[in-house]
């Protein structure tokens, strides 16, 4: 086959560009821990969410010294908590987010970072964070779920540690 | 002798694809206009923002122009470039009319199903956008019309491919023409990719939506979708790709610059267009990591055939504008005819393809989905892609093509010479604000993306500063169309007849087919090979999400509730 020398040149200075992207996702996931959204947080009778022991109450609660679990309920068009209340979470801590839907998709994203997943009925989204200085975040819901979608948004607040109290809805 | 004196049946099929791509690409843009003034707070005029009428027009404008507008244009030009290719007459007559009636009946009953959400008279409603994820649900005349749409373009397909059979029992030596190679490897690529949306159409949303069934498993239904979500865009973009490789060296004033690396390009999008539509569900909870380290190794992959093109099309360019009496290192660039629109389109599209192909090879890269996933930035990424690249080069192509289906000289010359520059400084202002508001967290699909919660923080800019630059885009674009299809259809009704109204002749490859082996054009092994990519890609993932079930995992949540009582 008769390939130009520039031709050949733009070849393999395009694989050499492709795998490079491909070792830079590698390096990212294995060296600082990126990790995808998958299986890990199991699944939920989509069907009995709100007798689910996970999500029968959705709350933040203290698992470890610095480490949290916040359980959050989306469905159309609120997060519980977050959107009558804002998710009070303690600074300086880890926070693992355990988020499933009552009815359709929709998305959890913590506005302006990289929290950002998929809620889809009957899976748990589970995705851990990271929480340094005290702040107030936005957070909404990034999927189409109906006609009012567009209201459907929250907050978490950031608080110091020793001002928080329990993070019941 | 234009085509249209040359094949006159093939060339009415064109002009009602064609005709109904236009009428498509109208009433998308249109939506568009609304969509780029209603978000951004400057004209709102379709109702509050809680009604549902805003998703109406999102799922009529994402219906419209990315399966409508583009894909009645890709059978249109297919059959140009195949017919033109073989230098023969498609086989059969009444399989060219049953495909293309199948697909206008069908987009006219989607549409029908779509356009019921504005007003409760009609009891139609499908604003599930054209993702259409379970458990939202539509009526289900909306799934029906896709059904009936998709299954024309299969009857198109065999009517290519049968064509062609018989062309290669008159001539076994030859090698395939270039155009043609393009159109049976995508419309090869095309029954793997539709394999998904059939399965996910026929086997769980009609079932469903008819009531047969009370449950779908969404995730399946999610994978399924994507299955095909991914290798549809190959579909917009290839007719695109053939105008590049195949007119745009002539319009350039030379001719393309090797047939066996254009060859290679179209065997790639067979093979890796499918296995990797698990790269829209990285952040899907329930699928392995795995699954999407796997989906994104061969989505990388998939830039080469991009890349191998941006090297072809402007060494293509290069050699025309040298001919042309162009020198220097830049200098061939100023003798190329910027006043021809159908080259300037071309050319705009895929300036902006390679900014679109940028901000592609971001979003294929997995962790760094987190930031830009169901953001802004999506839209813009692909208002560069299928919004410029394919459909600039559909107007552009259309002022070279329906000349030659009409039989008519381009009217209104100088118009149409502005055209693609005021819908390239459209796009420009458009997609970067897209872009950087999706950086700041603003979602797409959405009436309103103000939160009485939280307000955004741009880094850069202000968001008045994006959202005016966005309104401002979509009223160029909207300028732009309006004069695309004024002009068209002054041409088609009002031209004057001409003996050959465009200089259709197009010169062979710099480089020919004799230049490439032979197992290029070995049509059965590329797709077995393709086949088995899909296989090992899909096969475990499938598997494993339909252990959950297969019609469970859901309840039904139709988008017309009271609408659906007054059927059923």
């Amino acid at each position: 086959m008769n390939i130009h020398r520039f031709e050949k040149g733009w070849l393999v200075a395009s694989l050499v560009l492709i795998v490079f992207f491909i070792g830079t996702v590698a390096y990212v996931s294995a060296v600082t821990g990126v990790e995808m959204v998958d299986d890990s947080g199991g699944k939920v009778d989509v069907d009995n969410v709100t007798d689910d022991e996970r999500f029968a109450d959705p709350r933040v609660e203290q698992v470890g010294e610095n480490e949290y679990d916040a359980y959050v309920v989306a469905q159309q068009f609120i997060f519980r908590p977050g959107t009558n209340s804002p998710i009070e979470v303690p600074a300086n801590s880890t926070v693992n987010f355990y988020v499933t839907s009552l009815d359709v998709v929709h998305g959890f994203q913590i506005v302006g970072t990289n929290v950002n997943t998929m809620v889809v009925p009957g899976q748990v989204s589970e995705i851990t964070v990271e929480f340094d200085e005290p702040d107030e975040h936005g957070i909404l819901c990034n999927e189409y779920c109906g006609s009012g979608h567009a209201s459907m948004g929250g907050s978490i607040n950031v608080v110091p540690e020793d001002e928080w109290e329990g993070g019941d809805a | 002798m234009a085509y249209v004196d040359k094949r006159p049946l093939e060339a009415r099929v064109i002009r009602v694809a064609f005709a109904a791509s236009f009428l498509f690409l109208g009433l998308g843009g249109l939506g568009g206009l609304i969509q780029a003034l209603h978000r951004t707070g400057y004209f709102q005029f379709i109702g509050e923002v809680t009604d549902g009428n805003y998703y109406t027009v999102l799922t009529s404008h994402g219906v419209f122009m990315v399966l409508f507008f583009t894909i009645f244009f890709l059978v249109g030009v297919f059959t140009w470039a195949l017919t033109r290719g073989l230098d023969r007459d498609l086989n059969n007559p009444r399989v060219t009319k049953y495909w293309i009636t199948s697909m206008c009946v069908g987009a006219f009953l989607t549409s029908l199903a779509i356009i019921g959400g504005f007003t409760n008279a009609i009891p139609l409603e499908a604003n599930v956008l054209y993702t259409m994820y379970a458990p939202l649900q539509a009526h289900p005349l909306y799934y029906i019309g896709l059904t009936l749409f998709v299954t024309g373009t299969w009857v198109a397909g065999y009517d290519m491919i049968s064509t062609y059979l018989r062309w290669r029992s008159d001539n076994p030596d030859e090698r395939i023409p270039l155009k043609a190679f393009m159109v049976l490897t995508t419309m090869l690529m095309w029954y793997i990719t539709t394999l998904g949306i059939a399965a996910e159409v026929l086997l769980f949303l009609i079932p469903w939506s008819v009531g047969i069934v009370s449950e779908v498993n969404p995730t399946l239904t999610r994978t399924l979708f994507w299955y095909f979500g991914h290798a549809v865009v190959y579909f917009w973009l290839i007719p695109a790709y053939l105008l590049w490789y195949t007119v745009l060296p002539k319009l350039s004033g030379g001719r393309l610059f090797s047939d066996p690396l254009a060859r290679v390009v179209f065997i790639l999008f067979l093979i890796l267009s499918v296995p990797v539509g698990i790269h829209h569900q990285y952040l899907d909870p329930g699928i392995p990591e795995g699954f999407k380290f796997v989906a994104m190794t061969n989505t990388m992959f998939l830039l080469l055939p991009s890349l191998l093109t941006a090297f072809t099309v402007v060494a293509s360019m290069e050699h025309g504008g040298r001919q042309r009496g162009g020198t220097g290192y830049l200098g061939w660039l100023r003798t190329l005819p910027w006043k021809n629109p159908a080259f300037s389109g071309m050319a705009l599209a895929g300036v902006m393809f390679a900014a679109g192909g940028f901000s592609g090879m971001i979003n294929a890269g997995m962790n760094i989905n987190y930031l830009v996933h169901n953001t802004f930035w999506v839209p813009g990424h692909f208002h560069l892609t299928v919004g410029t690249a394919s459909a600039l080069t559909f107007m552009a192509g259309a002022y070279w093509l329906v000349p030659q289906l009409t039989g008519k000289e381009l009217v209104s010359k100088r118009l149409a010479a502005v055209q693609p520059f005021i819908w390239f400084v459209g796009m420009t202002f458009m997609s970067n604000a897209m872009h950087r508001a999706g950086l700041f967290g603003m979602p797409r699909r959405t009436a309103d993306p103000t939160y009485s919660q939280f307000s955004y923080d741009p880094t850069v800019g202000t968001v008045s500063g994006v959202n005016g630059q966005i309104a401002l885009g979509g009223v160029l674009l909207t300028v732009s169309l309006a004069i695309f299809l004024y002009v068209i259809a002054r041409t088609w009704f009002g031209g004057e007849r001409a003996e050959s109204p465009v200089d259709a002749e197009l010169p062979s490859a710099l480089s020919g087919p004799e230049h490439s082996p032979k197992v290029l054009d070995n049509l059965k092994l590329w797709v077995g090979i393709a086949i088995l990519l899909v296989i090992l890609a899909y096969t475990v993932p499938i598997g494993y999400i339909a252990s959950d079930g297969l019609w469970s995992g859901s309840e039904t949540y139709p988008v017309a509730i009271e609408a659906l009582e007054v059927l059923l």
